[in-house]
């Protein structure tokens, strides 16, 4: 079964629900799209991703009303370093897509999602311990697998998988 | 919903005289926390008014360990993120490895995958059983329940050679050809656990301690549980109809017959009737892997990716070359990324892997069913009292070592 090559065209991937409501609403927040491995990754402007997920889970025809997982990738060394990911799901159609905002490396910061998913909470802890990203508007940001007075952030590329000694 | 301050006091901390409210700490190493769960409760008398969910005890950075081994070493890391239910971690990362390579797995291999997770759900319901009903007060079934997870972790070793750690799925197939007299002792097993099923439940349901219990206790709503990102079947007990072996086959689940079990109360009992259901459901597709169990080979036809047999790698030049290539620099993985998620029993298991087209993986996150159902433990308990919040914990099923990693 060889792999279908990706596809990245704006136009060929709208009738996906989650695409084809978004350009609906406000087309300027898809950066880029690519559909690869029968899964669809779109990438949104770093400051609408709070107003992108309500407008997903709210959507009539496809309300992505899930929040699977909420993570992050580094890309060190390259810049913008950061790309912080959401795995949405919708449990009506049973629809999945991939949300990605890019993050420069430099005090990393985002606006946070729990307002629209109270599940985000656990998961932006996480992202924040391990990677170093903050979420603004968060209601309880801190250390969640580290203890409170760890230095560093061990998911990042530049911290030793042995840690520092 | 209600959120937590950015602070829960601690003890000790100075409090103004009319706050009635006590600072409690349950865990780490409460027996009914099932591992080293640490929930700080604000208490009223015997009112529950806050739950703070305190983890990160076991924390073992398996996520940044997996980036320094080659894709077919983080298999063995992959037991221990969920240790009640080995073979299904194991098949979330698998398949989301081949979905990466783009591999073809063999039927029987298929076959025999669903049949060891559904044995493996059958092993993790069962400790979930027993150790609930012992939360409760009912010991005599958690004697009952080990006693029928004694067969299925032997099953387990058959295969394997571990009880609990098992990493017997291979990307790209099984590790090893089941062994001789399996098939005969798993039917035997098969044909009498409704029996078994049906001893617990005349132990519990209907119990009239049992149901005081748990019936009206930690309720949750669908809206609650679907934005607190529930899952498994804390989502199903609130009435949320979704199970992802049916609604994204995976591994060949779409060639079998299964009915979700699905109750609208979304409180302990409701969890409690959705996982027995369970139980009944997986001996059945249990019964229908054993009937239906495809002959041919167990691994792909992908030599560059899986290991040749042993025999082989004696006797043929070129098995010993792949076989040396694999084991010493890996195998390249296109580049890309996947999320796979499969049904374990504890609700949606999620491996998100990206990959930059070397031999490891650039990232490897796993979205643990446990951390989920963790986050709506608040909204279940508070308002209770602390004696169902025992209840409670035992309802949700949670494993920790999937919460830490």
């Amino acid at each position: 079964m060889p792999l279908a090559p990706p596809i990245t065209d704006i136009e060929q991937l709208k009738p996906h629900p989650a695409l084809a409501r978004l350009v609906e609403w406000n087309a300027s927040v898809v950066q880029a799209v690519k559909f690869d491995r029968d899964e669809l990754t779109i990438w949104i402007q770093k400051d609408a991703i709070r107003e992108t997920c309500a407008i997903l889970r709210d959507s009539t025809d496809c309300p992505f009303n899930y929040l699977c997982d909420l993570t992050c990738v580094d890309w060190y060394p390259s810049e913008p370093r950061f790309e912080v990911v959401y795995h949405l799901l919708s449990i009506p159609k049973k629809e999945r897509v991939r949300l990605k905002v890019r993050l420069d490396g430099s005090s990393p910061a985002i606006e946070s999602v729990t307002s629209v998913w109270p599940a985000a909470n656990f998961y932006e802890r996480e992202v924040f311990d391990l990677f170093g990203v903050r979420f603004t508007g968060h209601p309880n940001l801190q250390r969640i697998m580290m203890p409170d007075d760890w230095e560093g952030h061990p998911l990042r590329k530049d911290y030793p998988v042995e840690g520092y000694r | 919903m209600k959120q937590f301050p950015a602070t829960v006091a601690q003890p000790g901390q100075n409090r103004t005289s009319d706050d009635r409210t006590l600072v409690l700490n349950m865990g780490p190493q409460h027996p009914s926390t099932h591992g080293v769960l640490r929930l700080v409760l604000e208490i009223d008398g015997e009112t529950v008014v806050r739950v703070k969910p305190e983890v990160g005890f076991l924390h073992t950075g398996i996520e940044k360990t997996c980036e320094a081994k080659f894709y077919q070493q983080v298999v063995p890391l992959t037991d221990r993120i969920d240790y009640l239910c080995p073979m299904t971690n194991n098949l979330a990362y698998c398949l989301a490895v081949e979905k990466l390579l783009g591999l073809e797995i063999p039927p029987k291999a298929q076959w025999m995958r669903v049949l060891m997770n559904e044995l493996t759900r059958i092993n993790s319901h069962l400790v979930w059983l027993g150790t609930h009903a012992m939360d409760l007060g009912a010991m005599t079934v958690f004697l009952y329940c080990f006693r029928e997870r004694e067969d299925v972790l032997r099953f387990f070793e058959m295969v394997s050679g571990q009880r609990m750690m098992t990493s017997y799925f291979r990307i790209g197939g099984l590790a090893l050809e089941p062994p001789l007299g399996f098939f005969e002792k798993v039917k035997k097993f098969a044909d009498r656990f409704p029996g078994n099923v049906d001893e617990y439940e005349g132990l519990l349901t209907g119990n009239p301690i049992f149901m005081m219990r748990t019936k009206g206790v930690a309720r949750l709503s669908a809206e609650d549980a679907i934005a607190l990102g529930a899952c498994g079947p804390t989502l199903r007990g609130s009435g949320v109809d979704i199970d992802l072996r049916r609604d994204a086959p995976y591994t060949g689940y779409e060639n079998f017959k299964f009915n979700v079990p699905v109750r609208t109360e979304g409180d302990v009992f409701a969890r409690y009737v959705c996982r027995v259901q369970e139980l009944r459901e997986s001996i059945g597709m249990v019964q229908q892997a054993l009937a239906g169990m495809p002959e041919g080979p167990i691994k792909a036809d992908a030599p560059k990716v899986v290991l040749p047999d042993r025999e082989k790698m004696k006797t043929q030049m070129e098995a010993l070359i792949y076989h040396f290539k694999i084991i010493t620099e890996g195998f390249a993985v296109p580049a890309g990324e996947v999320y796979q998620a499969i049904e374990s029993p504890r609700g949606e298991m999620g491996y998100y892997i990206v990959s930059d087209g070397t031999a490891k993986p650039y990232r490897v996150h796993m979205r643990g069913p446990s951390y989920a159902n963790l986050q709506a433990l608040a909204k279940m308990c508070e308002g209770g009292l602390i004696a169902d919040v025992v209840a409670a914990i035992g309802s949700i099923d949670v494993v920790l070592g999937d919460i830490d990693r």
